[in-house]
């Protein structure tokens, strides 16, 4: 469903992405770990377009997305739910989730609500009140709006409280079973392996490494220590 | 002239030009929120409105003509120079955008003194808001009662579009996060040419409705850029209700010191600036940054 072959990105001198390849099957989740700084958001950012890459290409699907602007991706069916949230601070609760409505969706403003029941709640304080944990579910909640078919997540579960990532794993599962397919970034290698299909390691701008859950857990201790632990 | 006369007519009197000063400043801010430029031209706007006003009612024989038709007109050229020039400059720095608004404020003053000539022009009023009406006993104009009424529904206008229509939010959000909100499928680029056409169009509104006071003339931007400035600045750059707040300030200091301390009246604005900026150095509803 989402593809990507070869992608390089600089940010001026320096080469961030070293030929990224990474094949997404629909209706899975696809992890991707690794160490502070070798390039995980940069991929990300390139996908939603947010950066322009300088090789390679970006697939959704069959449609080629590489160099599109942003709002041309998201309306592809992509949808992104940044590290940081990135929460617009002083709109409500409802208007952030208003920006990226479309007329015609699966996930209807009554269905978000009664998936993230916290929200309902605070659906007229602005965004710059809600905690950590409620900011992430409205992020999503806002990225879900569009009916994506690829859900770009970020370091979601950065800064919550683990009751709220285990809330977290059950919104990520509930989007496989709807047909979404994810692409999680994560430092948190306890919800990547509970939620995962696929588990791909990045150092220094390229995959290195594949497996499935099962997998990586019988070869774990090796693993980490060569590409995870600093 | 009994005091209670003298304070409701020249607070009215305040409340017109702070209409006024309102037009211009809310165009400022607005462009500044979203885009983080300041628009030099925004004073060179406000002068080609009250000239293509002038045209428009003389050659219509109608004012009311003038008050849409030179808006529009305005708002489109605005929209059309986003699209052309300012566009190709969001991903270099700030001073870029100086330079190119400055030129465009040249560029306009020149061509409106090559057009209607170097003459400060006479517009008139309708007819139906020519003469006075008395309030207490006292004249008054019946013109800036009607530059109230304007002030107060495009306030409320504007107010209603930002927060209750879809593309208000498009705005607020663009203005908030404009990665954000083009990752969440907002052309941002459309809201840029929008926000920028807007902010022209009321510009102008300024300058068509201040002509039959001021006359339409050549000098009429740099005097009153200055003042949208200070307003945007205590108001706070990028607040809608501090732009509002900022020309009701101003309009009043102005109105006010000039008739108790017509020497000083000036300085006052600098001063009401200066002591909001002491205690908040982001204006009063702006953040600082």
């Amino acid at each position: 469903m989402l593809k990507l072959e070869g992608l390089n990105t600089h940010y001026g001198a320096s080469h961030v992405l070293q030929g990224v390849d990474l094949d997404m099957p629909r209706g899975q989740i696809s992890a991707v770990l690794g160490r502070n700084g070798v390039g995980k958001t940069t991929m990300v950012k390139t996908i939603m377009g947010l950066v322009a890459p300088s090789g390679g290409r970006v697939r959704v699907g069959s449609t080629d997305i590489t160099g599109w602007a942003p709002h041309l991706v998201a309306r592809e069916g992509v949808a992104y739910v940044p590290e940081g949230r990135l929460i617009f601070p002083d709109l409500t609760v409802m208007e952030n989730i208003r920006v990226g409505e479309r007329p015609t969706t699966r996930w209807p403003l009554a269905r978000l609500l009664e998936l993230f029941p916290s929200l309902r709640e605070r659906a007229a304080n602005r965004g710059s009140q809600l905690s950590g944990g409620e900011q992430q579910m409205l992020a999503i909640a806002r990225a879900l709006v569009s009916d994506p078919k690829v859900m770009l997540l970020d370091e979601p579960s950065q800064g919550l409280a683990p009751l709220v990532v285990r809330e977290l794993a059950r919104v990520i599962r509930l989007l496989r079973e709807e047909g979404v397919t994810v692409l999680l970034v994560e430092q948190n290698m306890k919800l990547a392996e509970a939620v995962a299909d696929q588990l791909h390691i990045m150092v220094k701008g390229r995959m290195v490494y594949r497996a499935t859950p099962a997998v990586f857990r019988a070869e774990e201790a090796a693993i980490r220590s060569r590409f995870l632990t600093v | 002239m009994t005091t209670l006369a003298f304070l409701l007519t020249e607070s009215l009197n305040a409340l017109s030009q702070a209409a006024l000063l309102f037009f211009l400043g809310v165009g400022l801010t607005l462009i500044f929120g979203l885009m983080r430029i300041v628009n030099f031209a925004h004073g060179a706007l406000y002068m080609l409105g009250a000239f293509v006003g002038y045209s428009l009612a003389k050659g219509s024989g109608n004012f009311w003509v003038a008050l849409v038709g030179a808006p529009l007109l305005v708002g489109m050229f605005g929209a059309g120079f986003e699209l052309t020039v300012l566009r190709r400059l969001y991903r270099r720095d700030a001073h870029a955008f100086l330079m190119v608004t400055f030129g465009l404020a040249l560029v306009v003053g020149e061509a409106v003194r090559l057009i209607w000539g170097p003459d400060a022009l006479q517009v008139a009023p309708p007819s139906a808001l020519a003469g006075v009406v008395f309030l207490l006993d006292e004249p008054f104009p019946v013109y800036r009662l009607f530059l109230v009424a304007t002030g107060i529904v495009v306030a409320v206008a504007i107010w209603q579009f930002l927060e209750r229509s879809k593309l208000g939010l498009l705005i607020r959000a663009t203005s908030q996060n404009a990665d954000m909100a083009s990752a969440l499928g907002v052309d941002v680029k459309r809201i840029r040419s929008s926000v920028f056409g807007i902010g022209c169009a009321l510009a102008a509104l300024g300058g068509v409705l201040a002509a039959p006071l001021v006359t339409a003339s050549n000098g009429m931007a740099a005097t009153v850029i200055i003042d949208a400035f200070v307003i945007v600045i205590i108001g706070g750059m990028g607040s809608f209700l501090g732009s509002l707040i900022g020309a009701l300030l101003v309009g009043f200091v102005q109105v006010f010191g000039n008739y108790y301390l017509p020497d000083l009246a000036l300085a006052f604005m600098y001063l009401v600036m200066l002591a909001v900026l002491v205690v908040r150095p982001g204006g009063l509803l702006g953040k600082e940054t």
